[in-house]
C-alpha cells in the first residue's frame, strides 16, 4: 500500500517539474519533440531508480560529512552507463539529446531525491520513489513536448523510436503553417510559463 | 584566423549567438532562482565566471594529459564532476582564507555551483567543440571559452534580475506571480537573442 502511495506522490503531489520546479534545463532543452522527451524521461528515470536504490543501500556505511560526494559518484557512474548504452543502442536519440545525457549528473531532481528521500528510507521505498519521480518527470516532459511539437511541427510523436522511423500522428490539418517559435528556445520558456500559470490558477480556484 | 579574431569570435558566440542560458538551456536553475535581486545575481555571476574559467582550464588538462592518452574518455563525466566539486571546495577555502570580503560576497553561491549544469556543460562542450576550420580546442581556447561562457551567463542573469526587480511593482494576476512570469520573461529575452542567430562569421 505504502509502495503505491510513494509512487503516486512523485507523479502528482510532488511532481518534480511543475510542483517542486527542479531540473529545468533538461525540461526545456529536450522537450522539442515527444520522441526526445520520452527518451530523456526514460534515461533520467533509469538513473533515478538505480541511484536511489544504491544510495539507500550504502546510507548506513557513508559518513555524514562526505555523503554528497558519495551521492555524486554513484549518480555519475549510472549516468555513464546510460550514456554509453544509449550511444550504442539508440544512436539517433543519443545524438539529438547530445550533451543533456551526461548532464543528468547535475540534474537537481536526482541529487535532490538522494538527499531528501533515499538517504533516509529503505531500498524498496526508495525504488518506489525513484519510479514515481521518474514517471512524474517523464509525464511532465511529455506534456510540454506535446504542446511544443503540435504547435511547432503539426505532428505528435514523430521521430526515430527504437530504430524505426515513425512519421507521427498529424494532429494539425495539412495546410497548417507550423509556428517554428515553439520548437525553438523561446517557445520552451513561454510554453512552460503558461502551463505553470494555468496550474496555479487551478490550484487557487480549488482552495 | 588571427588570435584576436578568434577571441572576438568566441566572445560574440558565447555572449549573444549561442548564449548559455537562452539558447543552450544550461544553468537555468540559478538563472530562475537567484535572479530576484540585482546584487545577489551579481555575486552569483562573479562566482560562476570564476569557477567556469578555472574548470575550463583544469578539465582540459585532465582530459588531454590523463584521460585521452589512456583511452579513458568514457570516464569524462565522472572525472569532470569530481574535479569541479573539488575545485569549488578548494576555491571556497582559498577565498575564505585570503579575502574575507570576497568570501562574504560569493560564499553562499559557491556550493551551489557544483550542481550548476553550466559548469559541467562548458567543460563537456570543450571536448567536442571545434573551430570552423575543424581544429579542436587547445588549452587557451578551453580556458577562454569557460570565461566567456561565464560572462554570457552573468550578462543575462543581470538583465533578468534588473527586469524582475522592476516587476515587483507590476500588478500581476495572482497565478502569474513568481515562476510563471519569470519563465515568460525569459522567453521574451530568448526571442530577442534569437535575432543574433543569423550572425555568421
Amino acid at each position: 500500500m505504502n509502495f503505491f502511495k510513494t509512487l503516486i506522490n512523485g507523479i502528482i503531489k510532488e511532481n518534480p517539474t511543475f510542483v517542486i520546479v527542479l531540473g529545468m534545463c533538461p525540461t526545456l532543452a529536450t522537450s522539442t519533440s515527444v520522441n526526445n522527451a520520452v527518451g530523456m524521461g526514460i534515461a533520467a528515470t533509469f538513473v533515478l531508480i538505480c541511484s536511489n536504490m544504491m544510495i539507500a543501500m550504502v546510507k548506513n556505511i557513508t559518513p555524514d560529512k562526505i555523503r554528497i560526494p558519495v551521492y555524486v559518484v554513484v549518480i555519475a557512474a549510472f549516468v555513464s552507463i546510460v550514456d554509453m548504452s544509449m550511444a550504442a543502442y539508440v544512436p539517433a536519440l543519443s545524438k539529438s539529446l547530445g550533451i543533456f545525457i551526461p548532464l543528468i549528473v547535475v540534474n537537481c531532481i536526482i541529487l535532490g531525491r538522494a538527499e531528501a528521500y533515499a538517504g533516509k528510507n529503505n531500498v524498496i521505498s526508495s525504488m518506489a520513489d525513484g519510479i514515481g519521480m521518474g514517471a512524474g518527470f517523464t509525464l511532465s516532459l511529455t506534456v510540454v513536448a506535446t504542446i511544443r511539437e503540435i504547435l511547432g511541427n503539426g505532428t505528435w510523436g514523430a521521430g526515430n523510436w527504437f530504430g524505426t522511423d515513425w512519421k507521427g500522428i498529424h494532429v494539425m490539418p495539412g495546410n497548417y503553417d507550423p509556428m517554428l517559435l515553439f520548437v525553438l528556445a523561446p517557445g520552451a520558456f513561454i510554453t512552460l510559463g503558461t502551463l505553470m500559470a494555468i496550474m496555479n490558477l487551478l490550484k487557487n480556484k480549488r482552495s | 584566423m588571427g588570435f584576436f579574431a578568434k577571441i572576438f569570435f568566441m566572445a560574440l558566440t558565447a555572449l549573444f549567438v549561442q548564449n548559455f542560458v537562452l539558447s543552450r538551456f544550461l544553468g537555468l536553475c540559478p538563472y530562475l532562482g537567484v535572479s530576484k535581486k540585482l546584487d545577489s545575481a551579481f555575486g552569483m555571476g562573479l562566482a560562476v565566471i570564476f569557477v567556469m574559467t578555472l574548470a575550463g582550464a583544469f578539465c582540459y588538462l585532465v582530459d588531454a594529459y590523463l584521460l585521452v592518452p589512456n583511452g579513458l574518455q568514457y570516464l569524462r563525466t565522472l572525472a569532470f564532476i569530481l574535479l569541479i566539486a573539488a575545485l569549488v571546495q578548494f576555491v571556497e577555502m582559498v577565498i575564505q582564507k585570503n579575502s574575507p570580503a570576497l568570501y562574504k560576497a560569493l560564499g553562499v553561491y559557491l556550493p551551489l555551483i557544483t550542481t550548476n549544469c553550466a559548469v559541467l556543460g562548458v567543460v563537456l562542450l570543450n571536448t567536442t567543440l571545434t573551430w570552423p576550420d575543424g581544429k579542436t580546442y587547445n588549452f587557451l581556447d578551453a580556458t577562454l571559452n569557460g570565461f566567456f561562457s561565464g560572462v554570457g551567463f552573468t550578462f543575462v542573469l543581470l538583465a533578468m534580475a534588473g527586469i524582475r526587480e522592476r516587476l515587483e511593482y507590476a500588478d500581476l494576476p495572482e497565478s502569474m506571480k513568481g515562476m510563471p512570469i519569470g519563465l515568460i520573461l525569459a522567453g521574451c529575452m530568448a526571442l530577442a537573442f534569437w535575432g543574433f542567430m543569423g550572425f555568421k562569421m
